[in-house]
């Protein structure tokens, strides 16, 4: 059992691995920074950075924290509180702003 | 020097509990961050008066201090890899680095807050001070915590007390360290780069 149960436990990424996500890292952060301060990118702003920002956190919690080889539950036993506080943070915004418009703030149709 | 050995609390399921109950931590603190983060978008721009945002944040600051903490993580995955090949030099070296980072990281934030206080932006200021310093300060505290955390393995393995058999510990200390990191990419985007 205990022999199964170490079975599960993952093998870790070698060295060059964890140098490769520190580059696309600092890369994604330089472009993360870059356009936030070139106005072509400005429309789209938004996405971009939460794109971004998103690919970031993949990369730490997929490869620095072990995620993608380790098992599946422990990515259960994140993801689900995870998905429930993007769930609050979403219904918030939507409880906030969504009652300022039908109050006939700018916006309101 | 031989380690005693750690008996594994394995679960029914053949997990280490103590790593389990971590990730449980690491979910309940995804719920914490998201509701500070969120009462930070819910009143983002109801600021009655000033400063605000773009007024006072300073992007090339806090990029660094972003690039900092991406290496701190890097550090401390380099940290857990050399303890668990028992390369035990290389392993306080990098659990060194990754405080030291850390430490940094703080020194950066205190900069920040200090001179931000200057320019008029307090606790009781605006919305922006108070959502601002809640979010930015929770987070520094965990940093604070972080850093304490490493230094104490630091002196442990300094002491010969770490090492393969005892990885785990580093391992779960990792990842508070890495999921303060991951916070801190939300924060840098939803406060600093979105305005």
């Amino acid at each position: 059992m205990a022999e199964a149960g170490r079975a599960k436990e993952h093998e870790h990424p070698d060295s060059g691995t964890y140098l490769r996500v520190a580059a696309v890292l600092v890369i994604l952060t330089v472009l993360e920074v870059g356009v936030f301060y070139v106005p072509a990118f400005h429309l789209v702003l938004v996405p971009t950075l939460l794109l971004l920002s998103a690919c970031k956190f993949a990369l730490v919690v997929l490869f620095y924290m072990h995620l993608k080889m380790d098992s599946r539950f422990f990515a259960f036993v994140f993801g689900a509180p995870l998905l429930l506080a993007a769930g609050v943070l979403v219904a918030l915004l939507f409880l906030f702003f969504g009652a300022l418009t039908l109050r006939g703030a700018p916006g309101a149709g | 020097m031989t380690h005693a050995a750690v008996p594994q609390h394995h679960t029914s399921m053949g997990l280490d509990s103590r790593k389990m109950a971590f990730w449980a931590f690491i979910g309940s603190e995804c719920l914490l961050f998201s509701s500070l983060i969120s009462t930070y978008l819910v009143y983002k721009g109801r600021s009655i008066v000033g400063p605000y945002p773009p007024e006072i944040l300073n992007i090339p600051f806090t990029s660094l201090s972003t690039f900092d903490l991406l290496m701190s993580s890097l550090t401390m995955v380099l940290a857990l890899a050399a303890v668990q090949r028992g390369d035990m030099k290389a392993g306080k070296a990098w659990l060194f680095a990754t405080a030291f980072l850390g430490l940094l990281f703080l020194g950066g934030q205190v900069y920040e807050f200090t001179s931000f206080v200057r320019e008029g932006l307090t606790l009781q200021t605006n919305l922006f001070g108070c959502t601002f310093y809640v979010l930015t300060g929770t987070h520094g505290a965990h940093v604070t915590v972080g850093v304490l955390w490493l230094f104490t393995l630091w002196v442990r393995a300094l002491q010969g007390k770490l090492g393969p058999a005892n990885a785990l510990t580093v391992e779960i200390a990792g990842l508070y360290w890495h999921f303060v990191d991951v916070v801190w990419i939300v924060i840098f985007t939803v406060v600093y780069l979105i305005q």
